[in-house]
């Protein structure tokens, strides 16, 4: 038993840590630029997002559609559901110069975008 | 039809494969079948039940609920493998050894059964969620999509079980002897890949904002969103560009769990537990 208590220890600890580490996020996430971009009909408007290189930016997606969608992009390693009628905040990592298609994956045919990082 | 098709196929073998994975595990245990049932059947409730507050989640913590979820329920997959593991160490190897008999050996994977059954039923959940709200999607568009869901969904549930069924009857290929040794280097790696993914989603929450860059990029070789990908992605926890945070939860857990495995293994350090 007292090895297993030390298994969870090892693994709550990282998970302490990281929750630590998470107390200064709040100023920074507000800080970055943030981009509002809109999904109606199952396409994006904007369907081209421009940001800045090296720099982490905030795309908040408003779904103005009656069912849910899925932001996803690999490129950028973003999955994120956004309910119908719903906003989801999506969190950019700061991106080399390139280009970075995302789509919503549940009606990929229609619901196509990229980000641009320059 | 076919959008379908690959939603459902994707995410089922995401989750059949751990599925398979954990009754290679438990060749032998009586009781598996009804804990992996009962695994499944929680997961698809609790699939069901988050995509009905998927709203509510995903306004939580500043919009981030949804990342913190995911990655809680994933650490407690990566907490419930590394249990499974770590007790099979400490006793399973020990009576193989010994040759006790076989229903001893049934009593100690009967142990952890509970801790691999909530690690079906986060998986099912995790991926569930996905297909109950893409299909609920298009179920309310109405109109001629839904005979194509209802067949192109169950092409894909069933492609999916094929693969993951592959993947049982090939670890069952395995020598009983060795069979222990390789399911415990593939939860080990399971876990690993789970970590890793948890990282990235706490990173994409907001909550862990250290070590972001890309440490390589193999998207040239394998790419994520191919079938390869995801494959190795669910088995191994394949990214094709792991920042420096995941890499390290990777490493971290492959150690953590190895380190408990041989410390519960030795045979001088394992006094009776008070």
């Amino acid at each position: 038993m007292k090895r297993l208590l030390l298994a969870f220890a090892f693994i709550a600890v990282p998970i302490a840590t990281s929750a630590g580490t998470g107390l200064s996020f709040v100023a920074p996430a507000l800080a970055d630029a943030s981009i509002e971009l809109h999904l109606k009909n199952h396409k994006f408007t904007p369907s081209t997002i421009k940001v800045k290189a090296n720099t982490p930016s905030m795309i908040i997606l408003h779904n103005d559609d009656e069912t849910a969608d899925e932001f996803d992009s690999s490129s950028l390693k973003i999955e994120k559901v956004v309910p119908g009628h719903g906003k989801g905040n999506i969190r950019v990592r700061a991106l080399a110069p390139g280009k970075y298609p995302f789509m919503g994956e549940y009606h990929a045919a229609t619901a196509q975008g990229v980000v641009i990082a320059e | 039809m076919i959008s379908a098709l690959i939603i459902v196929f994707r995410e089922v073998i995401e989750a059949g494969l751990i599925v398979g994975i954990v009754l290679a595990a438990t060749t032998g245990v009586p009781g598996r079948e009804r804990a992996v049932t009962m695994g499944v059947m929680a997961g698809v409730l609790g699939a069901c039940l988050v995509a009905g507050f998927a709203g509510e989640l995903a306004n939580l913590f500043q919009g981030s609920g949804q990342e913190f979820f995911n990655a809680a329920i994933l650490l407690l997959a990566v907490a419930m493998l590394t249990w499974h593991n770590v007790w099979m160490a400490s006793h399973g190897k020990q009576m193989a050894r010994e040759l006790k008999a076989a229903g001893h050996r049934v009593k100690t994977g009967e142990r952890t059964l509970a801790a691999l059954s909530v690690v079906v039923g986060v998986a099912v959940l995790r991926e569930g969620s996905e297909v109950v709200l893409f299909l609920y999607g298009i179920a309310a568009q109405g109109g001629t999509t839904a005979a194509g869901m209802v067949v192109g969904g169950g092409l894909g549930l069933l492609g999916g079980a094929v693969v993951s069924a592959l993947m049982y009857f090939g670890l069952l290929k395995v020598p009983a002897s060795k069979l222990f040794q390789v399911t415990s280097w593939l939860i080990t790696l399971l876990a690993a890949g789970m970590a890793a993914q948890a990282v990235l989603l706490l990173q994409n929450g907001g909550l862990l904002e250290v070590f972001t860059s890309t440490v390589w990029d193999t998207s040239w070789l394998i790419r994520d969103d191919s079938i390869t990908g995801k494959l190795l992605h669910t088995l191994v926890g394949y990214s094709e560009a792991p920042n420096g945070a995941q890499l390290i939860a990777y490493g971290a857990t492959i150690a953590m769990i190895l380190v408990l495995m041989r410390l519960v293994n030795a045979p001088a350090a394992r006094p009776k537990p008070a």
